[in-house]
């Protein structure tokens, strides 16, 4: 146990310290949700209306952009390496590496949310649930994440290829995600997609350290 | 250690051994591509002269002997991947490797023909190529995890390391594929339900259904012999690439 906290404590030491990757990717995503505006044409109605949507899309594609720090520098410095002989399992050092990832990358989205929500013409309520279903869903997205990039991570320049691997694991999320926010077939649905997309974020978060572990295992040997 | 210490080596481990495996089934090749041929031509034939066309959609319905094969290959193939990468995962067995990788790309192929006539045959009915319904986006999703795995098998110098990988993610996306369908299925829905398996049996006259049962075994033996041949090349290109390196060291034995 005290090596998943040394393992958390040191991820969250070197996400936030110093280098503002987190800067960076929080500025990703408000800037793609701000240039959709340019692309739709500037009509308020149609922006309120497709706001979750772009929300979504700028998180999702925040959280693939921030991947590939997930494993790689481990594996440059040797890190992972020392990590793979440790008395710990992989599955742990994942595990901790995942919770680390969805708070220097899911939370500072999440925080800066409201400013999208603004300029994007959403009301109070639309908000707070679009907050909610960014809060139940990026932990399957960084979950999910962390297998893409275990199972890149010892390509050279695999950097592109966890995305594009990810992208269509991630569908469901994304599906739920928006479908919790925006009903489509009255208020019953969009809570049965909130519970959907609890039930994914829940099970993506057990199962995806041990998958990933065997990848970077098998993966390094 | 003497040679009676060492294991008798199992039926199975004997037809699986790469070499073993070559001798025995470079004889099959030959009578399965004709079985195939036979098959898709007879297939063929009922299809294009001895078949009623559709009173509503017409001679398009023919388009069905060719869409509804390749979009059950598409998910078979996926799960011949899926339990061959159990046994690379499991046994290590290097031919699961192999038939791992030589059926990505034919589940690529298939998964993008079933799209392909499916979109043919939307047009005169739906009226339209491309509709975001339930089936048609599972399929173009499983179409991407397709060339995705294709793309990581591309992407390794050292395909022993690869295949384990791979195998991981494969066994990640079998699990995934059904909640992806699931939630597609929820989100939309205008594709026709199942029709030819169900429990009070199939909605079709049988003067549909054996057309399409000609063309469905044609279509799963034609993938059995590709399979089989991408196999072969592959295990000579392993063999290949052992030899160079053999060579490249100096090693003449």
């Amino acid at each position: 146990m005290s090596g998943f906290i040394g393992v958390l404590r040191r991820e969250l030491r070197l996400g936030l310290s110093g280098g503002g990757e987190v800067l960076t990717l929080v500025l990703f995503f408000i800037i793609v949700g701000a240039i959709v505006p340019f692309a739709v044409g500037p009509d308020q109605a149609l922006l309120a209306r497709i706001a979750p949507g772009i929300i979504w899309i700028a998180a999702f594609l925040a959280m693939l952009l921030g991947l590939d720090r997930l494993f790689r520098p481990d594996r440059d410095d040797g890190t992972l390496a020392l990590y793979r002989l440790a008395d710990m399992s992989m599955a742990g050092v994942v595990a901790a590496k995942v919770i680390a990832h969805w708070l220097t990358a899911a939370l500072p989205l999440m925080l800066a949310s409201p400013f999208l929500a603004m300029i994007l013409a959403m009301d109070g309520p639309t908000f707070g649930r679009t907050l909610l279903s960014l809060g139940l869903g990026t932990p399957a997205l960084a979950a999910f994440g962390a297998l893409g990039a275990a199972v890149t991570v010892a390509i050279r320049g695999g950097g592109l290829l966890a995305p594009i691997l990810i992208a269509p694991l991630c569908v469901p999320v994304l599906i739920f995600g928006v479908g919790a926010i925006a009903p489509l077939g009255g208020p019953d649905q969009a809570s049965s997609a909130m519970l959907f997309l609890a039930a994914l974020s829940l099970m993506a978060l057990a199962l995806s350290p041990f998958a990933a572990a065997l990848a970077i295992d098998w993966g390094e040997e | 250690m003497t040679t009676q210490d060492i294991p008798k080596m199992s039926w199975w481990n004997r037809l699986a051994h790469p070499g073993k495996f070559l001798s025995w089934t470079r004889p099959l090749i030959g009578p399965l591509a004709g079985v195939t041929a036979v098959l898709m031509l007879v297939g063929l034939w009922f299809a294009f002269f001895n078949s009623p066309a559709d009173y509503q959609m017409g001679d398009t319905v023919r388009i069905m002997y060719v869409h509804v094969p390749t979009a059950w290959l598409s998910q078979f193939v996926y799960a011949a991947m899926a339990v061959s990468a159990l046994g690379t995962l499991v046994w290590r067995h290097p031919l699961a490797d192999v038939s791992m990788k030589a059926a990505a790309p034919l589940g690529a192929a298939f998964t993008a023909m079933a799209l392909f006539t499916g979109s043919m045959w939307g047009r005169p009915t739906w009226g339209t190529f491309w509709e975001w319904d339930g089936r048609m986006t599972s399929t173009l999703i499983l179409l991407f995890i397709y060339l995705g795995i294709v793309a990581l098998w591309r992407a390794f110098d050292d395909q022993l390391r690869a295949a384990r990988v791979v195998a991981v993610f494969t066994l990640v996306g079998a699990v995934n594929v059904p909640i992806i369908k699931f939630s597609v299925d929820w989100w939309s829905t205008l594709h026709q339900p199942a029709s030819v398996f169900r429990a009070d049996g199939p909605t079709m006259p049988g003067s549909l259904l054996t057309p399409l049962f000609v063309m469905f075994f044609g279509f799963t033996m034609l993938f059995v012999t590709l399979q089989l041949l991408a196999m072969h090349t592959e295990i000579r290109r392993r063999r290949l690439v052992t030899l160079e390196r053999r060579a490249a060291r100096g090693d003449t034995a």
